[in-house]
Order: C-alpha cells, then structure tokens, then sequence
C-alpha cells in the first residue's frame, strides 16, 4: 500500500459508517448513521455529453455518491463545444444543465488531466469504485486511398475543429481558394461543413464561428461544393432537418440530379417515417421546380451545392508538382439490396472531378486509452454489454466509445443513463464492492503535483469562460474562444 | 395529413426566446381564432398580443389537470396553468423529462406520447417539430415533443407518457450495419 493509500485511509475510516441501501419507488436512498460524507466515489474520464449525463443521472438516484470528472483539455464539453455547428447554438443549451451538475457539491471536475499518460487507468482504479470511461472519439477514419495526405485533404474532424477552436487545429489554415470542394460522405457532420463553407458572412459573424475561420471563409473563392455517397438517396446517413437547412441557404443553389431519384418514389411506401420524409424532400427538390421565393434565390445564386451518389473514392489526384490536390478519382457504384443494408459495388466505371480541397467526412473513430483497457479495434469501441467493459469489473464506459460514433446528444444522453442504471445495480447488488472506501481525488493530488499537472477547476474554467464572453461582445459574438491551451491555463490560475 | 407549410424563412433564429414566441404565435395562428370563453378575436379587441404570454389576462388563472405517466409507468398527477408548457410543468414537479435544448426545437429529449382523446386537441406540429420528432427514439402516432405542448383549459385530463427508453436505438431508429 502506498503511502499516501494509508494516510488517507485513517482519516476516512473513522468518518464511515453505511447502514445500507433502501430501495423506494426505484430510487436508489442510501441512510447515513453519520456524517453525510459520500461513500461512493466514482471516477468519470471525459467532460463532454456521455460524461455529464452519466454524472448527472448517478448524482440524481444515489445520494451517496462522489463523481469526478477528469478531461484532457483545460475546458469542458467536449464536442458540444468543439463539434456542434456554430450555428446551432441552441444544441448548446445543454450546456446549462451540465454547468448545474458541475455544481453540484458531490461533483468536481478537474481539466488539464489526461488519463492514460498524467495519470494510469491502474491508478484510477485504486482511487476509486467505479471509473467510467466516457472519452469518445478522437480519431477519423482513414480513406485508404493513394494521395489521401496531400494538403488541401483534411478530415472533417480536423475542419470542424479548427472552426470551433480546438486548440489542436488552431493552425489548420486550410487553402479555400479553389473554386470547387469536394467532401466525401452524406452524414450531418458533412452538411455542417458545407454550410459554413457557403453560409452569408453575415450570418457566421453572428456565431461563436473563431474569427481566424471567419476571415477565411469570408475571403474564400468557393463557388461549388459536392457532396459524395458511395451509395443512394435511401442511404444518406444525415437527417432531415440539416437538409432543410441546406435547401434554404441563402445565396446558394441545391442541384440534384433527377435521374439518382427514378424508381424511389415506389420505394417510399414501406419505410419508416424519417428516412421517408428525408427522401420526400430529396426528391421534391431534385424533380420539382422551385416554388417563387425559391426560384429567385436560385437564379440569383452564386454558389451551389450539390448530392453526387454512387461514388466511391479510389485516388486523390495531385496537382503537376504533386504537393496538392488537385482532383479525385471516383469509382463508379450500383448498389446490391435495398434499404439501410443496400451494398455498394462496384462497376468498373470511373469518374474524376477537380477540386481545390477535399474534406472526407466518412466518420470519427475511437482510439485505446491504456493496454489494461478491452478494446475492439475492428468496431473502434470498448467492448462492453450495456456499458459494463467486458471482463473487467469496476470499469464501465458512455457514449461514442461505448457503442460507436453516431447519434445526436439525445442518443449519448440515453446511452449514459443506460451505463449509470448498470452501475447503480451493481453498488446495489455488492457486484461493486463500496464497503472498502477509497480515496477519491485526494490520493492523485499528490501524483498529479509530482508530475507537474496543475488541474483546471470548474471555477477555473468559469474564469476561460467569462473572458470568451466578453471578448465576444465586443465583436457581436456570443463569445471569441480562446485557441491556446497555455494562455488558458494562465487564465484559469489567475 | 397534408399540410401545407410556407417555406421556412432562410435567416436562422438565433435565441430561444424567439423560437418560443414562433412556436406560441403557431399555437394561435393553427388554432383559428377562438379564445378561451367562445369569444372570438374581434369580440376581444383588448387581448394580449399572441407573443406576450398569457400573463395578464384571466385565462392563466386557470389551473387544470394533467396527468404524467413516468417511465417506470408511474401517474403522476399535477395542477397546470394554462399557458404553461408540459417540459417547463414536469421540471417543476421533478419528472425526468429531459429539455436539452431548452425548448428551441434543437433535440427530440422531451418527447412524451399524448394520450388518444386528446391528441387532435392539439394543435398540429409544425414542420420544424416534426423534424425533430423523426429522431425521437420509439416514435410512434401520438408522439409529441413536450415543449411544444402547450396547456389550454380544453386539455384538462390530458395524459403524457414518457416513451421507455431501451438500449440499442440510433437516429433513425435502425442498426446500422457497415457496408
């Protein structure tokens, strides 16, 4: 037992003492003989949407519970602030409710700390009863295709970040000079970036959008994004309501190609509600003429956007001194089956288009945190069954790591209630043993100090966030992020 | 039902407030004119404007019953003002009806099925709240989302069920399968 294990352990022992647990109208009620200090300590890792539902929901049933919140960055909300569109600033609202359980006195969050290198998963585990793994995907799927690192290829993990401030992108400087843009896969992440590719300055600088993407978008020569499946119009993966959005953007036309859309009419009768009123629009705006109001906008317009479907990319071109993109070479498809498991393959046809950058936008990808963790690298996920990590106890894991990257908030906030439920039965059920206290947080202060990592508080962050506040009023913004990891934890410790 | 939407404005609508009052000017405008108390627009000429809430005129007095049905089947029921909205109503009595976004029509956290006899006394959604409603999880005919339901003393008696949430449900409410 280390040190610090034992110093510890006579401080707290003499405070203890659990009567048991009571179950009333499905609450969780633990009853104190004495002191109220929590006896469950649970360790979460990461601060985005997983981690704080599942904080939120483990504070709200179990009153005995402690739950710190570690995140490798020195603010928190993960892709709440870092992937959700500038211009959806009312996804962010959660962000309220997750500022409420931060504040909570059986909650404390520590920034600045990575789990996996400042402190190991083994160390976590002696800390604490449970550590849920909630850090999500950090990683992009790779194209596999020859001349996939060019510059002007960029995943649209990386564009995404580097428009809303994720201090590893700040110097992303994509080249948007080029006339034409290719991005490759039809999801929302895809239609995000087209959209602020081609949304009227006007609007952006209204947003939280970093002013240096700002500039560029505004100086940019963009006149053409294609957007590219490698299978139909019954499988683009993006949902209705960021189509509407790209159908109604100012100053920009849509151009689907009516032939992609024959024979899908018949195909609509059998399916479910949101593919077919997805499809219904896809259709109405590739086959009918535009209603008044609309059919000015498009003659008008000076940029378009458009669906390529069918396309599957096998090389990026370069351009003649082979530094740059210059093009992408598609392989033609036909789809095999129908429906949400229609197979693309190909048909030994080829297509090339030019382009001045490419965004690929084929999904986000998991990564392993630390050898003693389970991880499928196949899948990209913790292997789990319904958020218990496989043949370790103790170790549970929320969101995208758990089942994938997919989904909206709403999808991680049900997933995190799912893996908090799992944990809530196994402190009821002994299956996690809280007899035995642990320490918590106070025996990896004493780690963290040693090895030079000085923890964010929430209050820290509160401090980062008034400052983005303020710098954003000045220029209209509901706040100018800061870029820089340094000048945060300068701001933080002042 | 098919109903025809003018197209949406293409300027978004930046804060929450706003999107309030266009869900609460949709409220008005779908329900035809008719007040509270059979009285029309034109027999009222003082009422409130349909933006400013119903703050000052009698009908906020008005208290009915609603009952919610939690997700382990619970009824649960509560005393409503007429104006309130049923996201805000089960906040207040501590239901877990999750609001994420906040009632801006931005999530699908706050769907809640209606029961049968009172379904078609609401107003119909508008479009944007449909869009959202294709990405609730267990979707089906009577599903609304509670922040958009609005209390009106002809709801009185109405019933709201939390959907149950089980595992395995992505956006469009299908496994996907790599391809």
């Amino acid at each position: 037992m280390s040190a610090y294990c034992s110093r510890w352990t006579l401080r707290f022992l003499n405070r203890l003492c659990v009567s048991g647990l009571a179950k009333t109208n499905n609450k969780h009620v633990q009853h104190f003989s004495s002191q109220t200090s929590p006896s469950v300590q649970v360790c979460i890792v990461g601060s985005g949407p997983a981690g704080f539902y599942t904080a939120q929901h483990l504070l709200k049933s179990h009153k005995g519970i402690h739950v710190d919140i570690f995140e490798k960055l020195p603010v928190p909300f993960g892709l709440v602030r870092f992937g959700v569109a500038p211009d959806h600033p009312e996804v962010k609202n959660v962000i309220n409710t997750f500022t409420q359980t931060a504040h909570l006195e059986r909650c404390e969050f520590f920034g600045n700390v990575t789990i996996g290198s400042d402190i190991t998963m083994e160390e976590l585990k002696m800390a604490y009863h449970a550590v849920i793994l909630c850090y999500g995907a950090e990683g992009s799927r790779s194209l596999g295709v020859p001349g996939e690192k060019l510059s002007g290829v960029y995943s649209a993990k990386d564009f995404v970040g580097w428009y809303n401030g994720l201090p590893a992108n700040k110097d992303l400087n994509p080249d948007l000079s080029s006339d034409a843009v290719v991005i490759l896969g039809q999801g929302n992440v895809a239609l995000d970036v087209a959209r602020i590719l081609l949304s009227p300055v006007e609007l952006l600088k209204k947003t939280d959008i970093t002013q240096a993407s700002l500039d560029s978008v505004a100086a940019s020569k963009i006149k053409r994004v294609v957007i590219v499946g490698r299978r139909g119009p019954l499988q683009v993966a993006c949902t209705i309501k960021e189509l509407r959005e790209m159908v109604n953007l100012p100053g920009t036309k849509p151009v689907l190609d009516r032939r992609d859309f024959e024979g899908i009419k018949d195909a609509l009768k059998d399916i479910a509600r949101p593919r077919k009123r997805l499809t219904e629009l896809l259709m109405k705006v590739a086959m009918e003429e535009p209603s008044g109001r609309d059919a000015e906008r498009w003659a008008a317009a000076s940029q378009e956007w458009s669906l390529r479907f069918l396309r599957s990319p096998i090389k990026i071109l370069p351009t003649a001194d082979g530094k740059k993109v210059a093009g992408i070479r598609f392989a033609v498809t036909t789809l095999e089956g129908s429906g949400e498991n229609a197979k693309a393959v190909l048909t030994g046809q080829e297509e090339e288009v030019s382009c001045g950058l490419i965004v690929s936008s084929i999904g986000y990808k998991s990564l392993p945190i630390d050898d003693g963790v389970p991880f499928d690298e196949t899948q990209g996920v913790i292997p789990n069954d319904m958020g218990r990590v496989c043949q370790t106890p103790g170790l549970y894991c929320s969101g995208w790591v758990k089942r994938g990257p997919t989904g909206v908030i709403a999808t991680t906030m049900n997933d995190s209630f799912e893996t908090a439920r799992c944990v809530l039965e196994d402190i009821d059920s002994r299956v996690l043993d809280c007899s035995m206290a642990k320490p918590g947080h106070h025996a990896l202060r004493g780690l963290l100090e040693k090895r030079g990592v000085t923890p964010v508080s929430f209050s820290g962050w509160e401090k980062i966030d008034a400052l983005e506040v303020t710098r954003g009023d000045e220029i209209g913004k509901p706040r100018e992020k800061l870029l820089d990891v340094q000048e945060m934890l300068q701001l933080a410790r002042a | 039902s098919n109903r025809r939407r003018p197209a949406l404005t293409a300027e978004p609508i930046p804060s929450s407030l706003d999107r309030a009052a266009v869900s609460c000017n949709a409220l008005f405008r779908t329900a035809g004119t008719r007040l509270v108390g059979g009285k029309t627009r034109r027999d009222a000429p003082n009422t409130a404007t349909p933006h400013k809430r119903a703050i000052r005129t009698p009908q906020s007095q008005i208290i009915i019953n609603v009952v919610f049905v939690d997700r382990s089947g619970q009824r649960i029921p509560v005393k409503a003002k007429v104006g309130d909205n049923a996201l805000h109503l089960a906040h207040k009595h501590g239901i877990d009806l999750e609001g994420a976004c906040e009632a801006s029509l931005a999530c699908s956290t706050c769907h809640v099925y209606v029961s049968d006899a009172f379904y078609d006394k609401l107003p119909e959604p508008d479009e944007r709240e449909e869009d959202m409603l294709d990405m609730a999880p267990l979707l089906q005919e009577n599903s609304r989302l509670g922040c958009q339901v609005i209390l009106t003393p002809e709801l009185d008696g109405i019933e709201l069920t939390l959907p149950k949430i089980t595992r395995n449900f992505y956006v469009d409410g299908h496994k996907p399968a790599s391809h």
